[in-house]
């Protein structure tokens, strides 16, 4: 590793990066068993900081209204798939990505989000970047919540190929999240659509990374208001 | 019945002491149960690290409600995510320590709430915590005394950028503003600084004293 990567890492290891250097960083991370290895030596020197704090204790309170709440929350992965199970299609095999496909090189998906031209722009790099990922997808992770599949390319790039999603109330939008150990990071907004949608991730993906997808406001919001609607496994590369 | 003459509150301890068969699991063994919904062993792994998960989310936003609030949503998302943890990638205790601290980051960014000194009770003695044991708050005191000294060893604009970065919440690029230094510099302070911290908690612990854990 360079110094920059190590000073990347250091950076992430305290909450001390700005979103872009974050995305670098969770690249880097996706890439490198090195630099995960230098990630987890660093954190658990950073969260040793924690220790050396004195202040007053919480109120007595705090353990039984974290545990309320946790109560009335389901949880993200296991519950959404016990409660969906009865409403899982089969996942979509290789035709329907070949289908996504096509649909991508039609721009249907690009057509359908972008108001002006910038947007046109980046909608067909991402397609491109998306139709990479799904002519080559090196693993796959199944989804609950709805029909369809995580398909990551070889450098964590991954797309969310997913079927018949149902439309949002105005003002309202889908917005996809990439959780690593817990914490959320936008992956892009998409609009509801019929048929087949190939939703190019930002961002990349590691191993055990979860893709999520909420509803949220116009815009988007900068971290999951509500429960997921959809969620893959935790993705696996090897 | 004598628990139903207690208040509701120690009611809630009553049942939860009838559950203590996670004492004796390990902290990483509590969040594979937490994965499965299993609530006691949420609540286990908060005696173990809620007092140092709360004492970092006060130290950042200095205000109890919002050190709360930051501690809850840093616990509902190991609630949330448990089945994500990977014990490969940390131990559980600085996983939830990291989730409560990115969660009081993100609030003293949103707040405009930034406070770099020191807290004034950090030289004297810890106020009486009536949720943890004297074995737990000698534990942490002695802890505390251990990486107040790794810090102090450390060069003063090293100590200095990883201070402000994990107490005050300040990015990098806000730091190199506030302190009037180059950015790369600031990214070269931190990485030394941290890694020479690194270097000192691990020579104090291999000098055999010490018990290498976040929680007892």
């Amino acid at each position: 590793m360079d110094a920059e990567t190590h000073e990347l890492i250091a950076g992430y290891a305290l909450d001390a990066l700005d979103e872009g250097d974050r995305a670098r960083a969770k690249e880097v991370l996706a890439s490198s068993e090195e630099a995960r290895e230098e990630l987890r030596s660093l954190t658990e020197a950073a969260a040793t900081m924690a220790t050396a704090t004195a202040g007053p204790a919480p109120s007595t309170g705090l353990r039984d209204r974290i545990l309320d709440a946790a109560r009335a929350e389901p949880q993200n992965v296991v519950s959404l798939e016990e409660r969906r199970r009865s409403r899982l299609l089969p996942v979509l095999g290789i035709a329907a990505a070949v289908a996504a496909c096509a649909a991508l090189a039609l721009g249907l998906w690009g057509a359908s989000v972008s108001s002006n031209l910038d947007d046109a722009r980046s909608a067909l790099a991402r397609e491109r970047a998306a139709a990479a990922v799904l002519a080559q997808p090196t693993s796959e992770a199944s989804l609950t919540g709805a029909r369809g599949r995580l398909v990551v390319g070889d450098d964590g790039r991954a797309v969310l190929v997913v079927s018949d999603v149902p439309p949002v109330p105005t003002g309202k939008t889908y917005q996809v999240w990439v959780i690593d150990d817990g914490r959320p990071v936008s992956g892009g907004l998409f609009a509801p659509g019929n048929g087949t949608l190939a939703i190019p991730v930002d961002g990349t993906v590691g191993n055990g990374s979860v893709v999520a997808v909420t509803v949220e406001d116009d815009g988007g919001a900068s971290a999951p208001t509500g429960k997921p609607v959809i969620a893959s496994a935790p993705v696996s590369l090897s | 019945m004598l628990v139903e003459s207690l208040p509701s509150s120690a009611r809630v301890r009553q049942d939860d002491l009838a559950l203590r068969r996670h004492t004796h699991l390990s902290d990483e063994a509590l969040v594979a149960l937490v994965a499965r919904g299993d609530e006691s062993a949420l609540g286990e792994l908060y005696d173990r690290v809620g007092r140092v998960a709360y004492g970092i989310a006060y130290r950042v936003l200095r205000d109890d409600r919002l050190a709360e609030d930051a501690v809850q949503e840093g616990f509902l998302a190991a609630w949330r995510s448990a089945t994500a943890f990977r014990a490969d990638r940390a131990k559980a205790s600085t996983w939830i320590v990291t989730l409560v601290h990115r969660r009081a980051v993100d609030i003293v960014r949103r707040e405009e709430r930034r406070r770099a000194e020191p807290l004034e009770s950090e030289s004297r003695p810890d106020p009486p915590d009536p949720s943890g044991s004297a074995e737990d708050a000698a534990w942490l005191g002695f802890e505390r005394d251990r990486v107040q000294a790794a810090l102090r060893a450390l060069p003063d604009t090293q100590r200095e950028s990883i201070e402000l970065a994990y107490y005050g919440g300040y990015s990098q690029a806000e730091l190199a503003e506030r302190l009037g230094v180059p950015l790369g510099t600031i990214k070269s302070r931190m990485f030394a600084g941290l890694a020479r911290l690194r270097e000192l908690l691990d020579e104090a612990e291999s000098e055999g004293s010490w018990t290498p854990r976040l929680t007892s």
